[in-house]
């Protein structure tokens, strides 16, 4: 008879640094677009051109990316002969949806380390729910955060949406929200829950959760990787800062701050 | 029976374009391509049932795929693909049905029937077509809540538009088959308590035990074929890695194939090599995956962590030679889109090596874990018999007896250069899914060092091709099984239709079989043993 026990204790610990401190480890994130600036209007909407989602669109002298629609095809890193866009390694991704939901009342300070996940597959790939399933994973162990998956609505504090919001699963995705205690947030992983992604909006996908629900989270990417999954629930339970849906910010917001 | 797994049998002493024309003179019309190595067999409906019978338990080939087009309003064209060993050609049986016709002949009732059966399902839902002596059409792909009538793949339904959904009726039930004392219906899905995708099963139960179970899928139904209708080239290859996203390369490679076979671009042999090293290395990561599902399902906490990190380790290393985790944007039409460094192939090949080794340390613990392999054993049983008439493909065929392997049946890529063995089980059951896993994984592993060690030099994309109207077809074998690849290009270079058979779709027919009969606990097992996407099957 084999001894898990000891084989489990000679793995050792291997819970990321993060969110302690910054994980470097290569391989956790693929990376997203920068916005860059300045650029001649000809190299920008060059650029601009690549992007097969439009992502990218000329702004301010130079190049603004819309990360809600950034699929990861890389089509504006790929062409050899023209110089790409900026590439961002983090993974600090999440992101409040819109103003209202950065408004809104503040979860208790409860929920900081217990908050209680429901997950909902609304028409994702596959690689959304892979990523997500990695959180129970050694590596990101999402237990130590106080952050855990429930098997019921009834107890959720949060619903974690992947997918384009297929027609079939619209209803089970609204009647898991209405069972939800108050309060509650809503999480929108991946390009697909936020925008649609490749698919949406179509006669079987809708383009986003937002048309359904109100998002209070977004965290982008195709498939966002782990960690940034992880930083989109801190920023729900405000342990962490959230980061900008738009690179480089709007003219308003870079003045705000 | 098909003669799929035996040896070849010998096709007289000309081709079967020939054979079939002698055969079936006056009533089939068989016309041999050899550039495309496919021959096309045009004949009337009424001739179909035949034909497929003679093709299938005579001359021993499988079925792949149905393709239905709509050639003008109310006119379509049917071809039903079959595919043998390498040096046979695709066999396609073509047939032109109107609304005079009315219908097309079913041909469920055959030997192979049942491989056949789903496809003609989602044509009737899709296309509204009627096959005449199908049991079982209605409702499949599109849900009860779906308006009447409304068929998305015909050519005059807007794919833009959004439709007014129905209610569903509140007394509508599922329909259900066991008839017993105390029996009754436990629904599970579509929504789980995990990660588990969306999909729907019905366990029809007396109690303790399972007596059938009616799962029921296309809850994530994204009209992948119909979106890409009219789309660019490059667009629908981000449609053909998404719609699996854990299986991206496999899908996006085959696409790439059936575009590059329709344009007539030869490949460099840098990005042939390279394309079988990057999709071992998706293989290596989803049956590392279904490892840590299937460790899970069990709830063997500490070998379900272990076979986590080594799938988190792949991820890792994926995105670190080829910039995505999931390998998003690699392949591309002509090629790859970039190329691994020296120190990237170095990097690369020695952490196989670590994996394997892993793999091989992980297989030997459970080997001996009674405990688990008591919840493995005689759970999930697929026979070979039920494996060839419904078609099966991938790890899960191979669980069950069969040798069918696109990367040895048609090798594309680098596979034919490449020395690798297909692991084959006879049992068909949890367990031996289980060990096909880990073995099919040992390979990708020695295939990757294999090819890394001999890889050429040079460009790794060939130089745009002109646009060229055409259809082509490309098999690979993505991670859970055979998946077939159909394009129609227009002259514009824009897609015309877009067929692609994905193993999900063709395994998941076959699931209920295996969850027959068996004690409620052992659900998750049989599931997890499986390995399959639903968004795979859905698409």
């Amino acid at each position: 008879m084999p001894n898990w026990v000891l084989t489990g204790l000679r793995t050792g610990i291997r819970s990321a640094l993060y969110p302690d401190g910054p994980d470097k480890t290569s391989g956790i994130s693929p990376g997203r677009p920068l916005g860059a600036s300045p650029l001649s209007h000809r190299e920008a909407d060059a650029l601009a051109e690549r992007c097969p989602t439009g992502a990218l669109a000329r702004r301010d002298g130079g190049i603004g990316i819309d990360h809600g629609l950034c699929v990861h095809c890389f089509r504006c890193q790929a062409d050899t002969k023209a110089p790409g866009v900026p590439w961002e390694d983090g993974h600090q991704w999440g992101a409040y949806a819109d103003e209202m939901a950065a408004a809104r009342k503040k979860l208790h300070r409860a929920f900081g380390r217990s908050l209680h996940v429901r997950f909902i597959d609304a028409g994702a790939c596959g690689a959304c729910i892979s990523e997500a399933r990695q959180l129970n994973n050694p590596y990101y162990n999402m237990h130590r955060l106080g952050f855990f998956i429930t098997p019921t609505p009834r107890t959720a504090d949060v619903l974690l949406v992947a997918g384009p919001i297929s027609d079939a699963m619209r209803l089970p995705l609204r009647k898991a929200y209405e069972a939800m205690p108050t309060p509650k947030r809503v999480v929108a992983i991946g390009a697909c829950a936020i925008s649609g992604g490749v698919f949406g909006p179509s006669f079987a996908a809708g383009g986003g959760a937002a048309e359904i629900l109100p998002i209070d989270v977004i965290v982008p990417g195709c498939p966002p990787p782990p960690l940034a999954i992880l930083h989109g629930l801190l920023v729900v339970v405000e342990r962490k800062p959230p980061s900008e849906l738009v690179s480089p910010p709007t003219a308003e917001k870079a003045s705000a701050t | 029976m098909t003669v799929r797994n035996m040896a070849p049998e010998v096709v007289g002493p000309t081709n079967i374009a020939e054979l079939c024309n002698v055969r079936w003179r006056g009533r089939a019309v068989a016309t041999l391509d050899q550039a495309v190595g496919s021959c096309r067999i045009a004949c009337r409906p009424q001739d179909l049932p035949a034909l497929v019978r003679w093709l299938t338990e005579e001359v021993g080939y499988a079925f792949a795929t149905l393709i239905v087009e709509e050639t003008s309003k109310m006119a379509w064209c049917l071809t039903y693909i079959f595919y043998k060993e390498a040096d046979a050609p695709w066999a396609c049986l073509e047939l032109q049905v109107d609304e005079r016709a009315g219908s097309v002949p079913s041909i469920v009732g055959l030997a192979i029937g049942p491989s056949v059966d789903w496809h003609e399902r989602e044509a009737e839902d899709l296309f509204g077509l009627k096959f005449e002596g199908h049991p079982r059409l209605g409702e499949f792909v599109l849900h009860e809540d779906w308006p009447e009538g409304v068929n998305p793949m015909r050519r005059s339904f807007d794919e833009r538009q959004r439709l007014k959904l129905r209610e569903p009726e509140p007394e509508w039930r599922p329909p259900t088959i066991v008839v017993a004392p105390g029996s009754f219906a436990m629904p599970v899905g579509p929504v789980f308590s995990d990660f588990a995708e969306a999909a729907h099963f019905l366990l029809e139960t007396v109690g303790e035990d399972v007596i059938h179970t009616i799962p029921r899928f296309f809850y994530k139904y994204r009209g992948v074929e119909k979106i890409a209708e009219g789309q660019s080239v490059d667009r629908v290859l981000l449609l053909a890695e998404r719609f699996s996203g854990t299986a991206a390369f496999a899908h996006g490679l085959g696409f790439c194939l059936a575009i590059e076979a329709i344009r007539g671009i030869a490949v460099p042999a840098r990005a042939k090599a390279l394309r079988t090293v990057l999709a071992e290395l998706e293989r290596l990561r989803h049956h590392a995956a279904t490892i840590a599902g299937i460790c899970n399902s069990t709830a063997l906490a500490v070998a379900t962590s272990q076979a986590a990190l080594i799938e988190e380790d792949v991820l890792r290393l994926t995105c670190e030679v080829a910039r995505h985790r999931y390998l998003f944007g690699a392949v591309v039409s002509g090629g790859l889109a970039w190329d691994l460094t020296e120190g990237q192939c170095n990097r690369l090949g020695a952490a196989v090596v670590d994996i394997a080794e892993r793999l091989d340390h992980l297989h030997r613990m459970l080997r001996y874990s009674s405990s688990f392999l008591d919840r493995l054993e005689e759970v999930g049983l697929i026979s070979t018999e039920v494996a060839v008439s419904y078609g099966l493909v991938g790890p899960i065929a191979r669980a069950s007896g069969l040798t069918c392997d696109m990367r040895k049946l048609l090798p594309y890529a680098g596979y034919d250069a490449a020395d690798f063995l297909v692991p084959v089980e006879r049992e068909g059951d949890g367990y031996a899914r289980l060990r096909i896993f880990f073995r099919e994984a040992e390979q990708s592993a020695s295939i990757i060092r294999q090819v890394l060690a001999t890889l050429p030099a040079g460009d790794i994309r060939a130089d745009a091709a002109d646009p060229r109207a055409g259809a082509a077809l490309a098999a690979v074998e993505a991670p859970s099984g055979a998946a077939f690849h159909w394009v129609r290009l227009r002259q514009d270079g824009t897609v015309a239709r877009y067929r692609v058979t994905p193993p999900a779709f063709t395994n998941w027919h076959g699931f209920h079989l295996a969850a027959e009969n068996f004690a409620f606990q052992d659900f998750p097992i049989i599931l997890a043993s499986f390995g399959l996407s639903n968004a795979e099957c859905d698409r």
